[in-house]
């Protein structure tokens, strides 16, 4: 399938330039070199093309030959897919590993989906059957707990004259025969789509359902919708990555796509190594069985980088056909941005701002369009939620890669590195974050825990505001100054800030938490602020209400009581009811 | 790693354009990308350059000693056939090399047939352990809140002028294999060190020299010394040359090897420097875009991989260019690394040492090699105390400039009271003491016992029943 199509006329880093344009078409993925190093043409010139190298290219010389292979740069998509390491061009890490060692070397070719796993097919059509692109064909159970839909390529449609029996299968085996048109097509339970073209469905859906993560600034203060986009920009250690890493864990979606693009070989590692001992709360199964790992680390090639956070929405967008919420996780779509920026320079191309190219916005665009909650060409319906981590340099928003970010996410989780230092985590900036989904999701929270939860959410966000405002004078004059019913303010928001905002990953309790606790802490909070309210206007000093020993327990509760034992919150209650009738009595006369 | 035998390749007379270390050489065939190629001036002195472009009949070189002396015509260029090695021995700890890793100390070259390519080749992410084991360096502002691990790459930030050297000099005379606290304390000699150091002065180098004889480890380390009047582009190769050698004894003499990398930020120059020549488009501050994949090729060769008991830990140095933790440098660095140790200008001045700031500074890893099992139990959640509690010291400071200290509430008195005795106890510690974990432990909670209980929300109540010796202890 591979003849030679040109020949190597100049070399610097990844990028390479050959004769021969006229056999090669832009974007086709090709093979460079004696050792078929897999290349992609990015530019076509008279009679020179320009090709993208995936891999390190030291070492090659000009005269060496390019062979094309006829294909766009494409994904495999089948069985198989889940709880798979892959680099940013889908090769299997761990086969690699097997073959090579423990380094990544040059030249590995190796299939994306195993050849040789067999599995159980049950077919969902008969002979006769019409069916059109994206329809189920039949389903396969991919993990014990996991159904994976086979469905028919997108761009096909016919009549079905053959389905395979109930059995055990390979993916390159033949499932299905059908007649489009006056030819007979064979159907396997494998696909192959191009990386860089969105996978196509009927139309969109409103995005109103929240996916909730157990993390309390992003469910209660600044959730997504399911099928949303949301942006994570921070400066180095202030939680980006741990962030990412509880989304992923605890997302209430059925399949996680998560992509290390050019960051820490460590921290992938880490979710290797741990997520097959985490269980899925819903499941009860390991959260390995819902991940699609895909690691470009910082030190492998650049524009494999690039290529990787393709490979992975293509990837979530297949299970989103199957009518499955996905939520797909990009660390760190700066360093995507700059593997463009790198090729871009190697190319010559004219730099707009930062040496970023021109076309910047344009390709983050494209990336977080392709999320969104939508009727699939089968019936079903299915989401791709992206979270997009953005690492500014220096910590400066006002740099590119957030600027256009922000133009095409709908929710903004702002980090801060001051709260950081203070090891204040997720160390998520309540001032400077917003969701534009609120009100859309506000429906399903009053389906769900039958209360007004935008209102609270609101009235807890105006104290924190006015803290804002209170804590500028207090840095002039000190709390004293205050009038008590200000400084109840900040005793509330205290509780707010060290109760609710700030969650510990490495907890077990604290580490996930439920919608029904969400708002239990919420209302609580609420609740103490009211009472507290109300005393001090009657004149009661405000150490009082301070040194109340319901406060501490208000802070503690996080970790003290678990998911399931949200009746806990009542004796709270009736703690802060038995305080401060107290004190209520006191002040009454 | 893959042996190669060096045969004598094609050579070229004559150049076509000389432009700082940048040469331009026609008539070439078969030239390879990144090839490595001797260059002889016209009075037969032999230089090395690597080949940085390739076009149909000529090549872009770059000579590391720089181009002073060549000629157009009488300049020879023999491409060698293959991209940079240097030998890797075990008996390379002990001895001097310069910044392409020939020996200077007088010494015969290293006798092996094992060579290595200096570009290293990437880690395999499912080949990785993930790293669990403590270091243990005495220095309670590392031990106790930003915690090292063995696979880790943990950079100082620095300025100039701050004890950066002796503070990295002790870490490496003190890193032991961390124990549980109480446990029996062993002398280490459990690492082997690569040092080098890129465009500093020699009196740096000598420091660090005279630093290792002293604690009798000079036979355990091997330095790669380019000072700041060799040439700089071949800075670019030193911490290469450096870091093959550490992946040799790590991962296949199963050593554990701390690597020190002074001072990146002269790294950075050099490459900025080539890149200028070559006018590529620069990015941040004049450097090139591809700076954070170039850092990160060298700082992530750093970890534990499953076929080797051993590990590398790397310790990378730099100066922030007038104390900006923005620039470029330390940025980026800051984004591969694993966490960052900063020094404070502010502590210097008030004879603290180590001057760390303990704000800005952070370990990545360390939750995961601490706690129960492998230092104590209480140790995350006193580390976020000791934070949270020393943060909210900076906040009551900069309200005390404004009002006075006298108007401060009596909570904020105290914490006034635990910033100062936290930077004089906890922070400050002799260059020669050598603090165990527990000492560590101890001092954090006798400083947290000067606050009230009530402000101590991070740690549980259970520990505050066991350590906290407060005033307000018994309610």
């Amino acid at each position: 399938m591979s003849d030679q199509v040109g020949t190597i006329t100049w070399i610097s880093g990844p990028v390479v330039r050959a004769r021969g344009s006229r056999h090669v078409g832009m974007l086709e993925l090709v093979e460079v070199g004696a050792d078929h190093l897999v290349g992609e043409v990015i530019g076509l010139k008279g009679d020179q093309m320009t090709i993208q190298v995936y891999e390190e290219t030291a070492g090659m010389q000009t005269g060496a030959p390019i062979y094309g292979t006829g294909l766009p740069l494409s994904v495999e998509l089948g069985p198989g897919l889940i709880q798979s390491i892959y680099d940013g061009v889908q090769r299997p890490l761990p086969l690699i590993e097997q073959a090579m060692g423990s380094f990544i070397n040059r030249g590995a070719h190796f299939d994306s989906i195993s050849r040789e796993k067999k599995w159980k097919f049950t077919p969902k059509v008969k002979v006769g059957d019409a069916v059109k692109g994206g329809a189920v064909l039949g389903v396969v159970m991919e993990t014990e707990t996991f159904e994976h839909r086979v469905m028919l390529n997108p761009d096909d449609h016919g009549t079905i004259t053959w389905v395979a029996p109930v059995g055990e299968y390979t993916v390159a085996d033949p499932i299905a025969k059908l007649k489009m048109g006056k030819e007979e097509k064979t159907v396997t339970m494998l696909q192959r789509w191009p990386v860089r073209r969105a996978r196509p469905f009927t139309n969109r859906r409103p995005a109103n359902i929240p996916l909730i993560t157990g993390q309390r600034i992003l469910d209660t203060f600044f959730p997504v919708a399911k099928g949303g986009a949301a942006g994570i920009p921070g400066p180095f250690g202030s939680g980006k990555t741990v962030t990412q890493h509880s989304i992923a864990k605890w997302a209430d979606a059925e399949i996680i796509v998560y992509i290390g693009c050019g960051e820490r070989g460590n921290e992938m590692t880490e979710v290797l190594q741990e997520f097959p001992h985490l269980v899925d709360p819903r499941t009860g199964r390991p959260l390995m069985e819902r991940t699609v790992l895909i690691a470009n680390t910082s030190n492998m090639p650049v524009a494999a980088r690039e290529a990787s956070i393709y490979t992975g929405i293509t990837i979530a967008e297949y299970y989103r056909d199957m009518g499955y919420h996905v939520a797909l996780m990009a660390d760190s779509t700066s360093r995507w941005a700059e593997a463009l920026r790198e090729v871009s320079g190697r190319l010559e191309e004219m730099p707009a701002e930062e040496g970023y190219p021109a076309y910047l916005a344009g390709r983050l665009a494209e990336f977080y369009e392709r999320a969104g909650y939508v009727n699939n060409l089968n019936d079903t319906q299915g989401s791709v939620s992206i979270v997009g981590a953005v690492s500014p340099p220096g910590g400066d928003f006002s740099e590119p890669v957030t600027q256009h970010t922000k133009r095409f996410i709908r929710c903004f989780w702002a980090l801060d590195k001051s709260l950081a230092s203070a090891r204040h985590f997720p160390a998520i900036n309540w001032l400077d974050s917003y969701s534009e989904y609120l009100e859309d999701v506000g429906a399903w929270w009053r389906e769900k825990t039958g209360k007004d939860w935008l209102t609270m959410r609101n009235r807890a966000m105006e104290l924190l505001s006015e803290e804002s405002r209170l804590s500028q004078i207090v840095k002039l004059v000190g709390p004293d100054a205050l009038p008590y019913t200000e400084r109840m303010v900040l005793e509330t928001t205290r509780l707010i800030r060290e109760g609710l905002l700030q969650q510990n990953a490495t907890e077990t309790v604290d580490a996930f938490s439920s919608v029904e606790k969400q708002i239990r802490m919420l209302e609580l909070v609420l609740y103490f602020h009211e009472r507290g309210m109300a005393i001090v206007k009657r004149g009661a000093p405000i150490n009082l209400i301070h040194d109340l020993p319901v406060v501490d327990t208000i802070i503690r509760a996080k970790s003290t009581v678990t998911n399931e034992e949200l009746h806990k919150f009542d004796d709270i209650q009736k703690q802060i009811d038995q305080q401060m009738g107290q004190l209520d009595a006191e002040y009454r006369s | 790693m893959s042996e190669v035998t060096v045969q004598g390749g094609q050579e070229v007379v004559g150049v076509a354009r000389i432009e700082g270390p940048i040469l331009v050489v026609e008539g070439g065939t078969n030239v390879s990308y990144d090839e490595v190629v001797e260059i002889q001036d016209s009075r037969g002195q032999l230089r090395r350059g690597r080949v940085l472009e390739v076009g149909e009949g000529y090549a872009v070189i770059q000579a590391f000693a720089g181009s002073t002396g060549l000629s157009i015509d009488g300049t020879r260029v023999r491409f060698l056939g293959t991209t940079l090695h240097i030998p890797v021995a075990e008996e390379m700890l002990g001895r001097i090399f310069d910044g392409l890793g020939n020996p200077i100390d007088g010494g015969p070259e290293p006798l092996t047939d094992h060579y290595a390519d200096i570009n290293g080749q990437p880690i395999n992410p499912t080949a990785r352990i993930y790293p669990r084991d403590y270091i243990q360096t005495g220095i309670s502002t590392i031990d106790g809140v930003n915690t090292l691990l063995r696979g880790q790459k943990l950079p100082l930030f620095s300025g100039a002028g701050m004890p950066h050297d002796q503070l990295a000099a002790q870490i490496v005379r003190q890193a032991t294999l961390g124990k549980v606290a109480g446990a029996p304390q062993t002398e280490g000699e459990e690492f082997a060190i690569v040092f080098a150091a890129m465009g500093v002065k020699n009196d740096v180098a000598e420091y660090f020299r005279r630093s290792f004889t002293e604690s009798g480890a000079l036979t355990r380390v091997a330095m790669f010394l380019n000072l700041a009047d060799d040439p700089p582009v071949e800075r670019i190769v030193t911490p290469r040359a450096a870091l093959t050698l550490a992946e040799y004894l790590a991962y296949e003499r199963e050593m554990h090897v701390l690597v020190v990398l002074t001072d990146m930020t002269n790294y950075g120059e050099a490459l900025r420097q080539i890149s200028n020549v070559r006018g590529e488009v620069p990015s941040r501050k004049g450097y090139p875009g591809y700076l954070y994949s170039d850092l990160a090729s060298m700082y992530e060769r750093t970890g534990r991989i499953r076929t080797s008991k051993g590990s590398i830990t790397q310790i990378p140095i730099l100066t922030m260019p007038n104390d900006d933790i923005t620039h470029p440098m330390p940025d980026l660095t800051g984004y591969i690394t694993e966490g960052q140790i900063v020094l404070g200008r502010e502590l210097n001045f008030a004879g603290i040492y180590p001057p760390v700031a303990v704000l800005p500074s952070l370990s990545r890893l360390m939750k995961d090699g601490i706690g129960k099992n492998r230092t104590r139990d209480d140790h995350p959640r006193w580390g976020a105390q000791l934070y949270a509690a020393y943060a909210r010291t900076q906040d009551v400071r900069a309200l005390a400039s404004v009002i006075g200290e006298e108007e401060l509430s009596d909570v904020d008195q105290k914490y006034l009271k635990f910033g100062r005795a936290f930077e004089r106890e906890f922070v400050n510690q002799s260059f020669t003491e050598n603090r165990t974990i527990e000492r560590t432990l101890e001092i954090g909670w006798k400083l947290l016992s000067i606050l009230p209980r009530k402000e101590l929300t991070r740690v549980t109540l259970d520990e505050i029943a066991i350590y906290y010796k407060g005033d307000d202890a018994a309610n």
